[in-house]
């Protein structure tokens, strides 16, 4: 395996070839924030808080998504990528009704600590307070729209690990909606096997199980349910 | 004669639970330390009726849920020189503004005191009797210019302090990623 | 079908136009079929029998005439006469038209001059069939020198050579952002393996342009034949025409296209008898703005939902399925019969520096001419609105154009002799878009005009990354406040903030482009701005200026 040569923040770092420059500054102990990324599920590029400078482009790249190329110099936190990412943040939270007082996932949120980490302390935009609802149906767990950043961490390990794709999205821009088959209340779904790993990935509380006042997320899961299935560790 | 070269300091309750107002009392004898660095001057602590004039520094509990919060607050911020949000209600709405997704306050105000609308205070008939509710809860930010935010569902005893104590000493607030919302 | 039968086509055809005395073109474009065409041409249809003159006379159907605000628009040729234009006919009128013919009298009024400046300043390529070729016949077209170019392709090109050709021609992709439609065809046909797709991008979706529906309603086999020609040149045997669920008439006249075309062996298998396959499917839109984007309408094509994805890689390397796709306008196809048959070099004679050929405007708005115009290149602004357009009505004072719709800007009327050209709008905040040109004198209030696109691009924004979600509803919100009088500095610094945000985080073009009306319109018209904020005060008098905060 060839290795690549590149400069970040000023340092050379090397990288594996095809490797992402997210998973290249992970490797260095860079931190770049991330929502929609997620270790093991394909990449979709949509949080934007990922973006990074690459010279000689004048676009902005997000790193989950542009290989590493020999000889790149790349920035990962420049004064303007951490306003932008503050922004964003920011944007999220304003977008739906993050209480964050009264949600599950106090103190174990990604979003929460994402805007601790950036020192997002308030929120610059007018709460648009939609009214949204619940779905409560399904035995185990809760699907509170109130909380959904619609990164589709739930949609894509529901498709690309379980198999199940009882997820998807319906709707566009602010009406967007993570919905079960074809807009039916969850715990109706056919295709749901009740595995529940949509609810171990969702980074906020939109996803949570009933009966509990704090969620349970497991960042490792996904990659050791794919590195078992490559190296057979079932297969007896 | 030194109390007189102390900042002014207010404590104001709007729209919120008061539990802001609450985990400022956990300073416990912190509050002794600092009582001798400012002077108290309003707060829901105090038997004091009117928002005085040339306040320092106000830290203001609670979102605008009703015109009297609306009017205090505009009252507050003409008459004081560091506006803080104190707490998520102040900084963000939280749960004062859980309403704001039904529309207006009606749904909330039937819940309670049912569809007649004769026995709903500060409604119709009832006109006067309490302040009308406001027809969308706002957070400080959206009404005043706000100095600084104080984050937090209560903001923990020792932020306060942080807080109060790099105000009164005339600093800067930067608070990095020492506070969260929630 | 071989050449040779195909000339035998074009022959009978041309001599049976020859024999006849008159053609009657009444125009059958959504424009004037709304005014009532469909009943004007029913009703020639109908007198032509009643007079008995079903063998001398000819009435046709065609493509766009121009002058959309006063249709239905009638083009009457006689000979080698002049022809003849009425405007805003009726069934009654019709039948005095046809009464006439016989005696050769024609009405004397409702006739629009056509040496006037609307006509004679134009140029027509891509246009140039309107009024001659029936949007229904293919025989018609045929006639008129139609798959000319691509048999002549077929039998005297090779792949390389078109490319070459287009390349020489100078021409960009006529759909907004302006790439060079030969580089995008030499990418394509370098990384062509099996399973190459073409796709005609008619996902038209700028508010008051209908460029591409005035092309595929008046001369869908144009577009077919470019398609044709860049299959060949790329090595594709599969297309895909992409069009929207709101041009029904397009539709309707795409399907009749592709099936004489099929059943003349210009489409389908061993075209012309030689061993080039191409066949062309229709992918009907579902209303989604976004769906113009390539990304999100090849998504689209798949039977996904209409998504973009970041680019690279680009569809030109990996696009439909995976494989190398190419995506044009409609617009850019319709080009490409005129280039191969005269020549890329010949084509290149027509434009500025960098941008070739001609562009078709939908001019719409405050204009005397409302219509459809093609111009050529580096036509500066001011001639196509005041000379081409008929300038302002009712006496009022220009004050801006936008073009580009939702993703352009305005332009005031102090760059009014800019050149249409790339990279001269694209100097001043604006871009060439898709042909969009809408017109607004001081009647109109900018700050309300960048609401309303920015309420588009909102509402039209497909929900998958963050800053364009949730970016637009932000800046809409903030827009509506300043037309309600109630917005201060803050709004106005954290509104440029954010249009800074989207136009650089944003994940795909629109919303990339999203704030450009915002951003244009502070750029030319901050007073306007100002007004709104310290004065509370709309100068165009259009804003509510109520005091009440929007919900």
């Amino acid at each position: 395996m060839s290795v690549t040569t590149l400069t970040m923040n000023g340092t050379l770092v090397s990288a594996a070839e095809g490797a992402t420059l997210l998973a290249v500054a992970r490797e260095h102990h860079i931190p770049i924030p991330t929502l929609c990324h997620f270790e093991g599920l394909s990449e979709v590029g949509a949080c934007r808080l990922c973006l990074v400078e690459v010279e000689g482009s004048n676009r902005l790249q997000a790193a989950c998504m542009t290989k590493a190329v020999e000889g790149m110099t790349v920035t990962t936190n420049s004064e303007t990528l951490r306003s932008y990412r503050r922004q964003i943040v920011e944007l999220l939270l304003a977008e739906r009704n993050h209480v964050c007082a009264v949600c599950v996932a106090n103190h174990t949120c990604e979003l929460q600590n994402l805007a601790v980490s950036m020192g997002v302390h308030h929120v610059r935009y007018e709460p648009q307070a939609p009214q949204l609802s619940m779905d409560a149906s399904h035995p185990r767990w809760i699907l509170d729209h109130n909380r959904c950043v619609l990164c589709t961490r739930c949609v894509r390990v529901c498709d690309e690990i379980e198999g199940a794709h009882t997820w998807d999205l319906m709707g566009r821009g602010r009406h967007t909606l993570v919905i079960s088959d074809l807009h039916e209340p969850w715990g109706q779904s056919e295709s749901c096997t009740s595995c529940g790993k949509c609810v171990r990935v969702c980074p906020t509380g939109a996803l949570f199980e009933k009966g509990t006042s704090a969620t349970n997320k497991d960042p490792h899961f996904v990659t050791y349910l794919k590195m078992a299935r490559e190296q057979k560790l079932w297969n007896r | 004669m030194e109390s007189l070269t102390r900042p002014r300091v207010a404590t104001v309750w709007l729209g919120g639970c008061s539990g802001c107002h609450m985990s400022l009392l956990d300073l416990d004898e912190r509050l002794l330390d600092l009582a001798e660095r400012m002077h108290l001057v309003y707060s829901p602590f105090m038997d004091i009726k009117q928002f005085p004039e040339h306040v320092d520094i106000a830290l203001v509990e609670g979102a605008v849920a009703n015109e009297d919060n609306a009017r205090l607050l505009r009252l507050v911020r003409s008459r004081t020189a560091v506006l803080v949000a104190f707490g998520d209600c102040a900084v963000a709405g939280n749960v004062t503004a859980l309403r704001n997704p039904l529309g207006d306050p009606m749904p909330v105000l039937a819940r309670s005191y049912g569809t007649d609308t004769s026995r709903i205070p500060g409604v119709g008939a009832n006109a006067g009797s309490v302040p009308p509710l406001v027809p969308k809860v706002h957070m400080l930010r959206s009404l005043v210019a706000v100095d600084y935010y104080l984050p937090g569902c209560p903001p923990p005893a020792d932020l306060i302090f942080f807080v109060l104590s790099e105000l009164v000493a005339g600093r800067t607030l930067n608070l990095q990623s020492r506070a969260t919302l929630g | 079908m071989i050449a040779d039968d195909l000339a035998a086509v074009r022959e009978r055809e041309r001599t049976a136009i020859s024999l006849s005395t008159a053609r009657i073109a009444v125009c059958s474009a959504a424009g004037c079929i709304s005014t009532g065409g469909a009943a004007v041409k029913d009703a020639l249809g109908a007198a032509v029998i009643a007079h008995n003159l079903s063998g001398s006379v000819r009435v046709l159907g065609t493509g766009c005439l121009g002058l959309c605000h006063a249709g239905p628009l009638m083009r009457v040729t006689r000979g080698d006469a002049e022809p003849v234009l009425f405007t805003k006919t009726t069934p009654a009128f019709a039948e005095r038209v046809i009464a006439g013919l016989p005696s050769g009298v024609l009405p004397l009024e409702q006739r629009c001059d056509l040496q006037q400046p609307f006509f004679t300043r134009q140029h027509r390529i891509v246009t140039s069939d309107a009024g001659i070729v029936d949007s229904e016949r293919i025989e018609d077209y045929l006639a008129a020198g139609g798959y000319t170019a691509l048999e002549r392709t077929l039998a005297e090109l090779h792949p390389e050579d078109v490319v070459r050709e287009v390349s020489l021609s100078g021409l960009r992709g006529r759909g907004g952002a302006g790439y060079p439609t030969g580089l995008k065809w030499s990418t394509v046909a370098k990384a062509a393996g099996h399973g190459t797709f073409i796709v005609c991008n008619a996902d038209e979706g700028d508010p008051g342009a209908f460029m591409d529906r005035s092309v595929l309603e008046g001369d869908p086999h144009r577009v077919l034949e470019g398609m044709a020609i860049a299959a060949y040149a790329v090595g594709a045997e599969q297309g895909y025409i992409y069009v929207r669920g709101e041009y029904p008439l397009a539709i309707t006249r795409l399907k009749t296209a592709i099936r004489q075309a099929e059943r003349m062996q210009l489409l389908g298998h061993r075209i012309l008898d030689s061993q080039f396959n191409f066949r062309i499917d229709l992918r009907i839109g579902a209303g989604a703005f976004v769906c113009g984007e390539e990304t999100a309408l090849i998504a689209s094509i798949e039977g996904k939902r209409g998504m973009p994805r970041p680019r690279p890689p680009f569809p030109a390397e990996a696009g439909l399925w995976g494989r190398p796709t190419l995506i044009n306008n409609v617009e850019t196809y319709a080009n490409i019969a005129p280039i191969i048959l005269h020549g890329g070099a010949h084509y290149a004679t027509l434009g500025t520096e960098r941008s070739k050929g001609t562009k078709v405007f939908a001019l719409a708005g405050r204009i005397v001419n409302t219509g459809l115009v093609e111009v050529p290149m580096g036509m500066p602004l001011g001639e196509i609105i005041f000379d081409i357009g008929g300038g302002i009505p009712d006496e009022r004072q220009f004050k801006a154009a936008q073009t580009g719709g939702p993703s352009g800007g305005c332009i005031p009327a102090a760059h009014l002799d800019l050149p249409v050209d790339y990279e001269a709008l694209a100097g001043i905040g604006s871009i060439m878009g898709s042909g969009g040109l809408i017109v607004m004198d001081e009647t109109s209030c900018m700050v309300d005009v960048a609401r309303y696109f920015m309420e588009f691009c909102r509402d039209e924004s497909c929900g998958k990354c963050v800053p364009c979600r949730a970016g637009t509803v932000q800046m809409h919100g903030l827009l509506t406040k300043m037309t309600h009088g109630t917005a201060t500095d803050r709004d106005l610094a954290l509104l440029e903030q954010l249009a800074e945000l989207t136009t650089r985080t944003s994940l795909c073009g629109l919303g990339q482009t999203a704030a450009n009306p915002v951003r244009s319109t502070l750029r030319h018209f901050h007073d306007e701005y100002l007004a709104h904020i310290h004065d509370h005060v709309c100068p165009a008098g259009v804003c509510a200026m109520n005091g009440e905060d929007p919900r």
